[in-house]
């Protein structure tokens, strides 16, 4: 097994804010991995960089042995059709019904007949349980059907590596379960690598091989789901089992309570 | 003091972002121009948007068409009727009309049916993460989403200017001959023999197809750089309809310029 | 909506549009500018052009046979030179006289032509020798003031003419 995705010491900032200081993370092949931390920690910067639409200000980004940063524009054209990537809300086409939005890729960089790209999609379509609802226009999904097209328009071109960016976001329960086993299911019979990035602790420790946990743009702890169950670090602990308070503060950095209310002036 | 000085820096700075949103807009611009293979390649695309930018626009654009050529009509017929020469009521609607009426208010009208529908549609795009889908599917947006619809927009200017016109002129036949009574004999012929193809009605042509690419481009780029939030869209929409409307009355006094003067 | 359908409004926004062009291009405006491959070329010198324009019509009889195509000035003779192209249809001999003339009392200027007795046709190139410069409104308005003193030069006439 080797690694598909390599990051080393990789910094990013937008304009003065420090978003990611120094990460090093790598996915195997064939593996889940799953970056979490709270919201605004730059987990999704990270997938964004691993995709190269934004560049680091500092390290280096290798996917299958190519350096990102580095790429010309049509290097990484042809590098990012071998990648997927299921945004927060499925980011589909509103424009287009379902059928057409899992053949975007399909008609864009291939010339295959058209009862070819009918049988592709369709079967890319039953693998995420929504055959029947290839003519549906995207406002008419649910918020967690919506995210299963988004998958099946992502593995549309076979890709090797497919990124998730908060695919258990507002989704009810059973939703929940069903794309948390779809992840696990299509890694393992298309022999993908994933990378979610989540803050839904729970459901992703059931699916993943690998955890990163991201806190403040560096890497706090990382592990196998059992070595995170087991972990005794205050912030895994507290991230966990979701405590309001420990070592991410409950409060806003602010002035001593005594202070605001002018107390003892 | 320091509050003079915050102005001051304030205005500065404003200006220095204003320019470099002038350089990022210009950027763009060519950036669409040199992207504009797939548009053409894939006709198919722009033929989608020229349905949504002009078939969708007809309906505003012959309604107002029709009554502007009405009131050209009446309000010509009582200054021309002091001086005795209601025959040339056709020359006075048809100048007005395919010289400065007829692209100027289509254009307008198209600044604010297709041109608002265009940034709010690309910011919406921008905004649920479909034009960030798009690069990460290997597809270059500016090439797939921009170009086709500014080919599209600067297609149905000219036609909806010229049906503008049409309209107008029928309009102005209808209240003119029609209702008042004026010859109609002298009003088709008196503006055969003062309307001339190339000063008059090429020129138009050209006005609108210059409008047509003002207003779309302006369009398409409040769109793309439309912050991704619903303020922002709605923000970006307004501002199009503002700079466009703008862009539009000055450049008409441009062209106008250049194209009508020495011409009697 | 389906492409066909789709297809179908744009093929209609499209002819409908180009039918409006045509429609400003033959109803609206007079197409039937005489083009420089269908006319012939000759030129006049005339003392004064008045108001003439470019592109302004030129007739004979009161029927349009070409258009102005340029006016210059022409420093030998001190005079305006003006280019007319000529419908190849028609033909005029070589000592045809061409004014400029005023339609109506304010009206636009244009040239008119008036044909000689010739048996010669004028031909590409050739230069109209009989020509009568434009009536300048001021000038005749002068010489009618000037004729008007002379009749009555024992009246105070001159100092009321003056105003």
């Amino acid at each position: 097994m080797d690694n598909l995705v390599e990051i080393e010491n990789v910094s990013f900032g937008y304009g003065e804010r420090q978003v990611l200081k120094g990460i090093n993370l790598t996915a195997r092949r064939g593996q889940v991995i799953a970056i979490m931390g709270n919201s605004g920690c730059g987990k999704t910067t990270l997938l964004r960089l691993i995709g190269g639409q934004i560049k680091p200000s500092h390290g280096t980004i290798k996917v299958a042995g190519l350096e990102v940063t580095t790429l010309k524009q049509h290097e990484l054209y042809q590098l990012r059709r071998k990648m997927g990537m299921l945004f927060q809300f499925g980011a589909l086409f509103t424009d287009m019904s379902v059928f057409e939005n899992v053949a975007f890729q399909l008609r864009e960089h291939t010339q295959l007949p058209e009862d070819v790209i009918h049988d592709l999609v369709l079967m890319k379509l039953h693998a995420v349980g929504l055959r029947g609802a290839a003519d549906l226009m995207p406002s008419e999904l649910s918020g967690g059907m919506a995210r299963r097209v988004a998958l099946a328009r992502a593995i549309a071109l076979e890709p090797m590596l497919v990124m998730y960016d908060e695919p258990f976001a507002g989704l009810d329960p059973i939703s929940l379960g069903v794309t948390g086993n779809l992840i696990r299911k299509l890694t393992d019979t298309l022999g993908l690598t994933s990378i979610v990035v989540t803050h839904d602790v729970q459901e992703s420790l059931k699916i993943v091989d690998y955890v990163y946990f991201v806190s403040e743009g560096v890497i706090e702890a990382e592990g196998t789901p059992a070595q995170i169950h087991a972990s005794d670090l205050p912030f895994v602990h507290q991230f966990v089992h979701g405590e309001p308070d420990g070592p991410v503060p409950f409060h806003y950095p602010a002035r001593t309570y005594e202070a605001d209310l002018r107390l003892g002036a | 003091m320091s509050a003079l000085i915050n102005s001051i820096a304030g205005i500065g700075r404003r200006t220095l972002e204003g320019i470099s949103r002038m350089g990022y807009a210009t950027r763009f611009f060519v950036s669409a121009l040199l992207h504009s293979g797939t548009a053409f390649r894939r006709f198919g695309l722009t033929i989608r948007e020229i349905y949504f930018s002009g078939v969708l626009s007809l309906i505003i654009i012959l309604v107002s068409g029709l009554f502007v050529g009405m009131v050209l009509g009446l309000q010509g017929y009582e200054t021309l009727e002091t001086y005795g020469s209601e025959e040339v009521l056709g020359v006075l609607v048809a100048l007005s009309l395919v010289r400065e009426l007829g692209p100027v208010v289509a254009a307008l009208l198209f600044a604010s049916r297709a041109g608002s529908a265009i940034t709010a549609e690309i910011g919406l795009m921008k905004a649920t993460e479909q034009l960030a889908a798009m690069e990460m599917m290997a597809v270059d947006p500016i090439a797939r989403v921009v170009a086709p619809r500014f080919w599209a927009g600067v297609i149905s200017m000219p036609l909806l200017a010229a049906l503008f016109s049409a309209t107008g002129i029928f309009g102005g036949y209808l209240v003119g001959v029609v209702l008042i009574g004026v010859d109609e004999g002298s009003f088709w012929s008196q503006m055969q023999s003062k309307v001339d193809f190339q000063d008059d009605i090429l020129n138009g042509v050209i006005k609108s197809v210059v409008f047509g690419i003002a207003v779309t481009a302006i369009a398409l780029f409040e769109g793309y750089d439309a912050p991704p939030t619903a303020e922002g869209v709605s923000g970006a929409t307004t501002r199009t309809v503002v700079t466009s409307s703008l862009a539009i009355l000055a450049l008409d006094f441009v062209l106008t310029a250049f194209m009508f003067r020495g011409i009697s | 909506m389906n492409r066909a359908l789709l297809d179908l409004w744009v093929g209609i926004f499209v002819v409908a549009g180009i039918g409006a062009l045509m429609f400003l291009a033959l109803k609206v405006g007079s197409m039937n500018t005489v083009d420089a491959k269908d006319s012939y070329q000759v030129t006049a010198l005339f003392e004064n052009v008045g108001g003439l324009k470019a592109r302004a019509p030129i007739k004979s009889a009161g029927v349009v046979v070409g258009r102005v195509a340029s006016i210059s000035f022409d420093d030998k003779t001190y005079e305006a030179l003006v280019t007319l192209n000529l419908d190849k249809r028609y033909g005029f001999p070589v000592d045809t006289t061409a004014s400029i003339l005023t339609s109506g009392l304010l009206g636009e200027q244009y040239i008119g032509l008036e044909a000689g007795g010739e048996e010669v046709k004028l031909k590409q190139g050739d230069r109209l020798k009989l020509t009568q410069s434009a009536v300048v409104l001021e000038n005749l308005i002068g010489q009618f003031l000037y004729s008007k003193a002379q009749e009555a030069p024992t009246d105070e006439g001159t100092s009321n003419a003056a105003p």
